[in-house]
């Protein structure tokens, strides 16, 4: 691809959406250069910010006909560089596609914009008793088209399920600037292939989400939240297989260890019991009857499994506290660390205690030190390996314990990310849970999708593949292909 | 002439797929073959894979809540080993004798939709076999995971006409300590509507709302509560009291829960629409029929099955098929025809308007382009 072909859509674009929504200032660009995962970098060719779905569908038609690769991006929170742009390539950014466009709380559902903040949807429908469950932790700010993208999860989604249960329709725009919707907007499904289902989770590889139509629950009638702290992690993970082995399904079940507590403290005081070796928030909802009656049977699992003391948060503001120190903990990291790498994967839930002795001896090894933050209850572990970058070799090895942690997840037969996606920083990693076979299957789904491999190319696969015969995309193939290549080289 | 194989393995499913796109045969999976007869009728079938020897649970994990089925299992047999374990797959669906792989493959949900969706959500793996004879594989066996493309999803209700699903892997729920189902009589559709909405409104929690309204007499509305004890009785005394009217309280389902309005020979329908309109699909069937035709089904989900009889000549039947739909398209909803006697298939348009159908012809057209699969079964002729 060319600089002139980047320079002539940019000119064409202006006009069609307004100078405003155009951004060629290559320091303007930089400000997109990397989403959440900061050590990627690349500065897209061209910035643009359109303000309706028809206008996202003008820069990809014109991305078509310049044969331009194009990365949607949200609100950039994501932490796979799955909005990590293409050199030479289009931005496409949605922050001004910020609109609820229908709240009907008799179907249980909304039709929003991508740009729309996560929590936005919660707030617009709180005062009438009902939220959208899915809650990353970056919900004030994440985009709900990058939570489409990423099919993110949060720590409610033990019980709740994840954002694909939770979206029943999508209008897309493809890579060759058709908006088709899919799916329902208020019935529980529509005819034929689900194809929401294979779109949400697809790190936009298959198109750009344009309107999202989601789920709305009813707010429970009662939340307990609950904090229990152990001597050790082992004791708290037992606490939490007690509490699912009794049949009991919490909202949300996360632990703490000793290095994340410290964290937390220094960053948030959030004044967890002193003398915590870890400690396990379990949060309760239903019906105050059954609420409370679990609760009950939390308090005594708890107390079995070695539990010192435990804490219930009597009102919204004492839950808070609780959550306080745990939705801190990523960021609070960096009260004890100069740098650290975020990792996410998932083991059986049973493996729990085994692979978090694993993790430590990885780390005593490596002479690094990993903070565990993880949502128990479905075996989503956060480890965070704490390194300092002026120490020569310090970081090389905090990446070792890193890749060696996923190695561990796929080896228990889990997964290497369990919310935070693949994008560029684990495609790398892909064919160590699938076969050669498996992944070349997938990417028929892209090659129907996306036969010129323009969407969001570089992120997901390792290797990307080729779609047949497609004459009429050929010349646009072979630019992307090679963004794709470059993608590659920078990141791995 | 047809001939059925019954292969025993992935690998045999393989080789089977194989030969038969090798030599430009055509294939028409198959479990117990309870749903043989929904969708249209394949435009050739050489070979019925019978996928009832992929039987048996290959995993479960009780602590972790995950259990691997073969594709070929009843559903009835998972349920049973399940509950040995004090947990369930939460899925019920109206052909009892079904198996895992065939449900998954029409969509086929229950009653417990309301709470746990269909097969499609609790789906967390799956292994399958292409339509060129090779094994494939998505999600895994942990119930959290993002990794790759969510093949699986597309498989559920793709009729066989994509892969062949050989072994699945679902997330688990422990069985609910107590379940009582609320039953109250019922008049008409905008009954049903009332107290639907108010249901939904209220913090009951039902795990399943659904319907019975027969051609004659008055009908039933059934809530299933689950949970605890504790928590059951006093959200089923909550329900009592929001129903009013003529209410009753069991810890059995009404005899026709779970069950289809329809049988073989019938025209069986299924009508989809927003849980806030679904009473004005069942009045213009009503008025289109020029009667009262049997409902059944999820209204707390908004889809409900309703029959026609197979003894109705094609026309009339697409006439009031129309009818609902053009209901049904301004209000987001669907109306498909599962089934229709043999004599009138391909004069009845099953399946109605599909938005997004030109991309579903791709994903068939990479997935299976020498259509060796079940051609002609699903909607757009795919």
């Amino acid at each position: 691809m060319s600089t002139s072909s980047v320079d002539a859509l940019a000119t064409r674009l202006r006009t069609e959406l307004g100078p405003g929504a155009v951004v060629t200032d290559e320091a303007a660009r930089r400000t997109y250069e990397c989403d959440g995962l900061t050590h990627y970098r690349a500065i897209p060719e061209l910035v643009v910010l359109p303000d309706s779905a028809e206008e996202v569908q003008a820069v990809v038609r014109g991305c078509r006909e310049y044969g331009l690769p194009f990365v949607a991006r949200g609100s950039g929170t994501g932490l796979s560089g799955g909005a990590l742009p293409v050199a030479g390539g289009v931005l496409i950014v949605t922050s001004r596609l910020r609109r609820i466009l229908e709240l009907d709380l008799r179907n249980g559902r909304a039709v929003v914009e991508p740009g729309v903040a996560n929590l936005a949807i919660s707030q617009a429908v709180a005062e009438a008793g009902w939220y959208y469950a899915p809650d990353p932790s970056s919900q004030l700010v994440c985009s709900i088209g990058g939570n489409v993208a990423e099919n993110s999860g949060g720590a409610h989604c033990v019980k709740y399920g994840f954002t694909v249960h939770h979206v029943t329709g999508l209008e897309v725009c493809t890579s060759d600037g058709e908006l088709v919707w899919l799916g329902a907007r208020k019935s529980a499904r529509s005819v034929g292939y689900d194809l929401v289902g294979v779109f949400v989770g697809s790190e936009g590889t298959l198109g750009i989400a344009t309107k999202v139509a989601v789920r709305l629950l009813r707010r429970p009638e009662a939340v307990t939240t609950i904090l229990a702290a152990f001597r050790t992690v082992a004791d708290a993970g037992a606490a939490t297989s007690a509490i699912i082995a009794a049949g009991l399904t919490p909202a949300a079940a996360e632990i703490m260890d000793a290095l994340a507590i410290q964290a937390a403290e220094k960053a948030v005081n959030c004044h967890y019991p002193a003398g915590a070796g870890a400690v396990l928030i379990v949060e309760l909802d239903g019906s105050a009857v059954e609420v409370a009656e679990e609760e009950a049977a939390v308090r005594e699992l708890c107390a079995q499994s070695g539990s010192f003391e435990l804490r219930v948060a009597a009102d919204a503001a004492e839950r808070a506290e609780i959550w306080k120190g745990r939705k801190s903990a990523f960021a609070a990291v960096g009260r004890i660390s100069p740098q650290y790498i975020v990792q996410d994967g998932v083991i059986p839930r049973t493996a729990l205690a085994e692979v978090l002795a694993e993790i430590s001896a990885l780390a005593d090894r490596a002479g690094i030190r990993v903070a565990n933050v993880f949502h128990a209850g479905d075996g989503n572990l956060h480890p965070l390996v704490l390194y300092d970058e002026r120490v020569p070799g310090e970081h090389a090895a905090a990446e070792e314990v890193s890749g060696a942690i996923l190695d561990l997840c796929v080896s228990r037969g889990g997964s290497i990310t369990g919310e935070h996606g693949v994008g560029v920083d684990k495609a790398a990693k892909l064919p160590r849970m699938f076969t050669a076979d498996d992944l070349d299957t997938m990417q028929l789904v892209r090659c129907a999708f996306d036969p010129a491999g323009r969407a969001n190319p570089g992120k997901v696969f390792p290797t990307p593949r080729l779609c047949g015969e497609a004459p009429r995309h050929r010349s646009a193939g072979d630019a992307v292909e090679q963004a794709a290549q470059r993608a590659g080289i920078e990141a791995w | 002439m047809v001939k059925t194989v019954q292969p025993s393995s992935a690998a045999e499913v393989a080789e089977v797929l194989r030969d038969a796109s090798a030599a430009g045969q055509t294939v028409v999976p198959r479990g117990a073959g309870t749903k043989f007869d929904w969708g249209d009728a394949p435009s050739t079938v050489d070979l019925v894979l019978d996928l009832r020897e992929l039987r048996g649970l290959a995993e479960h994990a009780p602590a972790d809540l995950v259990a691997t089925v073969g594709a070929g299992t009843p559903l009835a047999d998972l349920q049973a080993a399940l509950a040995g374990a004090g947990q369930r797959l939460s899925v019920e669906v109206g052909s009892t004798a079904a198996t895992v792989g065939g449900m998954l493959a029409t969509g086929e949900g229950g009653p417990l939709r309301v709470r746990h969706g269909t097969g499609r959500d609790l789906l967390i793996g799956v292994e399958f076999v292409r339509a060129d004879g090779v094994i494939a594989h998505s999600g895994g066996r942990v119930v959290k995971n993002v990794a790759g493309y969510d093949v699986g999803k597309l498989l559920c209700g793709s009729y066989g006409t994509l892969g062949v699903i050989t072994s699945a892997t679902f997330r688990l729920h422990p069985l609910p300590a107590a379940r009582v189902w609320v039953c109250r009589t019922v008049q008409t559709p905008q009954d049903i509507h009332s107290l639907v909405g108010a249901l939904l409104e209220s913090t009951v929690e039902p795990t399943a709302v659904e319907v019975d309204l027969p051609a004659l007499g008055p009908g039933t509305l059934a809530v299933l509560i689950e949970g605890t004890a504790g928590g059951v009785t006093k959200r089923a005394k909550s329900c009592r009291e929001l129903l009013a009217g003529d209410v009753s309280t069991a810890d059995t389902a009404p005899p026709w829960w779970n069950t289809y309005p329809f049988e073989p020979g019938d025209v069986a329908l299924e009508l989809v629409a927003p849980v806030d309109a679904l009473h004005a699909a069942v009045y213009a069937l009503h008025d289109a029929a020029g009667a009262a035709v049997p409902v059944r089904g999820s209204a707390g989900a908004g889809v409900v099955y309703a029959t026609l009889p197979g003894s109705m000549p094609a026309g009339p039947v697409a006439a009031i098929v129309d009818a609902v739909r053009s209901v049904l398209l301004a209000r987001d909803g669907s109306c498909v025809v599962l089934s229709v006697p043999p004599a009138m298939r391909g004069a009845v348009d099953l399946w109605g308007p599909v938005p997004g159908l030109d991309l579903m012809r791709r994903v068939k057209e990479q997935f299976d382009p020498a259509r060796t699969l079940s051609p002609g079964r699903f909607v757009g002729g795919i």
